[in-house]
């Protein structure tokens, strides 16, 4: 009690007559706490932010295209078209270890009519897996095509948002009727809004689902437009990409090496790419963040130092008292740690102030927010503990280590 | 404490110095500070250590205060051997049986003067209840009980090195050591801190003061003489006759060292 109110009335007395030194190197702790601290925040925030956009599309799928084949393969000619049945599809399904979930997509251009009003739209034949893969989430009160759909043909439409307020503008889709291409539709959901930053045949607010056999039986269409999977564990999509392609390519006769035959969009790509990305970037601001600790530290260990000449006649009066070693190690670590933590503590402080007004910036949607999580916390709070017991060390040793008849002369 | 007192035998000395040597080493020169001291002082002694300027006074002190080891002999305090300690060790010795006064009160500026009494008792390891009430014991004791929470600072030189006594007595120490205790102190307060030594005494303290007063000295048990690193003069003060023998010895003094030397035999 007695030593910890000492120890923290040195520090303050210690600060006030080195005002100038204090101040720097108190600075150089805050400024290296804030700079860890805010770059670490804004790369949690940036990470979540390029998630949350690429989520959009869909949960770290692979999105696969026939086409035609540019290399001739067993006896066959190139530039010949490949069709995939949805049969195929189901074929290969068993045949791929590690894939989660497949569906294929039928597009096409029909006239939605409610009302009086005719509109055209993008219709898409689709799985009941498609919603969790491509994140089409439904909105409150509305559902997604389920697998009694599909069994059943039932003719039931999954709408885009936007394309719900263009139709039914302030009223509730949902159970109401619309005529597409002259078949009676039931809407039985509608899209919750989303971030959605790249497509491939125009933003998920704008299109309509319905069950690829509805779809089929509508329209007689017999081959896919394209497919879409995902693989069970995100590591492994290669490897499931792969297998897609080795299962198709055997059952429908052409080179898996064949690039034009099935093109495949693996968007985990771009989000791998971005990890390493902000792995170096994190690195690259860890670093200088950790180097200007360092730099405070060093400058707390010369405050110290200085302190412990001041204090030299005190620290013999002590010994002559009967401080063992390890009481005056003790009393300068702890007061070089209290100089560091009230640095660090300044600098969190500062780091979270930021961090909550960010979002006022409204720069939230290019950058997302900096969030100050406890990780980053912890690990500011490791370094800056490391730096405070490094600098207080060798200051204090030596002061634990004079000789009490000359410190006391002093 | 008291069991402490125990262990230590009625007829052993607390301190017993055998042909102790102290060579200081600056690198360039050796100055022999010490060279061969012998002295005894038993429980409950009160010993005046007199001598020039530059004798080797403060070198003792701090030999029998375990703040220095010695280069040469053999030094025990309560039947403890000091050679060979280590510096932890040392330290408890202080803690535990060495209350320290010095001639510029070396109290801490920045604490009250009760905090500072504590001090010792927390390198002692004293729970905090029990040093809160031996601090207003011994702050009490030295007439300053209402001036517990005053900084050093804003106390007077005579008061200052009462606190410094309650603080030597924190531990309740075999030997009380005090080197120039009235050294920075006027006439008049200087007396007053002979007076609470004189009490110490009375209640059976061991005391051992480094005085330049021959005032002062004449009033302890027992004066030791010290000149160029030996001990020159080690007599007892008797109650009745200390006057004269001091005035006597303060002839010698100035006649030089042979009849100091004859008187001590
Ligand atoms: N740390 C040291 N290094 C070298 N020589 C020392 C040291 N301390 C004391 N001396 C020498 O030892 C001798 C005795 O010194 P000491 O301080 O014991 O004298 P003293 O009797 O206390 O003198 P004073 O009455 O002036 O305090 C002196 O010659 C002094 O110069
Ligand atoms: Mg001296």
């Amino acid at each position: 009690m007695l030593m910890l109110k000492e120890v923290l009335y040195q520090m303050l007395r210690d600060a006030r007559s080195q005002k100038l030194r204090t101040f720097l190197t108190g600075f150089g702790i805050v400024w290296g706490t804030v700079a860890i601290t805010l770059l670490l925040a804004f790369g949690t925030g940036l990470k979540k932010q390029m998630i949350k956009s690429t989520a959009g599309l869909g949960d770290r799928i692979g999105i696969a295209w026939p086409g035609l084949t540019s290399k001739p393969f067993q006896g066959l000619g190139k530039g010949r078209r490949i069709r995939i049945t949805e049969e195929d599809l189901i074929a290969i399904r068993s045949q791929v270890p590690g894939l989660r979930s497949l569906s294929p997509e039928f597009a096409g251009d029909m006239k939605l009519r409610y009302g009086l009003k005719t509109y055209p739209v993008d219709v898409t034949g689709v799985t009941p897996e498609f919603g969790g893969m491509r994140n089409l989430i439904p909105q409150a009160g509305s559902r997604f095509i389920n697998p009694i759909d599909m069994e059943k043909q039932r003719r039931v439409l999954f709408i885009g948002n936007k394309l719900a307020e263009t139709v039914f503008q302030k009223e509730d889709p949902v159970g109401k009727t619309v005529i597409l291409n002259g078949s009676p539709f039931l809407v039985v959901g509608v899209l919750m809004p989303k971030n959605q930053d790249s497509s491939y045949r125009g933003r998920d607010h704008d299109q309509a689902f319905m069950p690829t056999s509805t779809y089929r039986a509508l329209t007689g269409a017999k081959y896919v437009s394209n497919f879409v999977f995902q693989p069970a564990k995100v590591l492994e999509m290669k490897a499931v990409s792969n297998g897609v392609l080795t299962s198709l390519s055997r059952r429908l006769r052409f080179d898996p090496a064949d690039k034009e035959a099935l093109s495949v969009w693996d968007t985990t790509e771009q989000f791998q790419f971005f990890e390493v990305f902000m792995l170096a970037f994190t690195g690259f601001l860890g670093i200088v963040g950790s180097l200007t600790l360092v730099v405070g530290g060093i400058g707390v260990s010369n405050i110290m130092n200085v302190v412990v000449e001041e204090r030299t006649k005190e620290i013999g009066i002590k010994m002559a008292l009967g401080a063992r070693q390890r009481s005056i190690l003790t009393q300068f670590l702890m007061e070089t740690l209290l100089i560091t933590g009230s640095g660090g503590v300044l600098g969190l402080l500062i780091s979270f102030g930021i961090c909550s007004a960010f979002p006022k910036l409204g720069l939230t949607d290019y950058v997302g927010d900096p969030q100050v999580s406890p990780v980053v916390a912890l690990i500011t709070t490791g370094i800056l503990g490391v730096i405070g017991l490094l600098a207080g060390y060798f200051p204090a040793r030596d002061a634990a280590r004079l000789d009490p008849v000359v410190a006391m002369k002093l | 404490m008291a069991t402490r007192h125990e262990e230590i035998r009625a007829d052993r000395p607390i301190i017993e110095m055998v042909d102790i040597r102290k060579v200081y080493d600056t690198g360039k020169v050796k100055v022999e500070a010490l060279k061969g001291i012998d002295l005894s002082v038993a429980k409950g002694e009160f010993i005046a250590i007199v001598g020039p300027s530059g004798s080797g006074k403060s070198t003792l002190m701090n030999l029998i205060g375990c703040l220095d080891t010695a280069t040469g002999g053999e030094f025990r305090i309560g039947g403890e051997l000091v050679k060979g300690l280590s510096r932890d060790q040392l330290a408890d010795v202080r803690n535990r049986r060495i209350g320290f006064v010095f001639q510029a009160f070396n109290l801490l500026p920045q604490i009250s003067a009760a905090e500072n009494v504590a001090m010792p008792m927390i390198f002692g390891g004293v729970p905090a209840k029990a040093r809160k009430e031996r601090v207003a014991e011994l702050m009490e004791k030295v007439g300053l009980g209402d001036r517990m929470e005053h900084k050093p600072t804003e106390l007077s030189g005579g008061q200052m090195q009462r606190v410094a006594i309650a603080r030597a007595l924190a531990m309740n120490p075999d030997i009380v050591l005090a080197d120039e205790p009235t050294g920075n102190l006027d006439t008049s307060s200087g007396g007053d801190i002979m007076g609470v030594f004189l009490d110490l005494w009375k209640q059976g303290r061991t005391l051992v003061v480094i005085t330049h007063d021959m005032a002062l000295a004449r009033r302890a048990g027992r004066i030791v003489e010290i000149r160029d690193g030996r001990i020159v003069r080690d007599a007892a003060v008797g109650p009745e006759e200390g006057a004269a023998s001091v005035s006597a010895a303060a002839g010698a003094h100035v006649q030089g060292l042979a009849s100091t030397a004859e008187q001590a035999a």
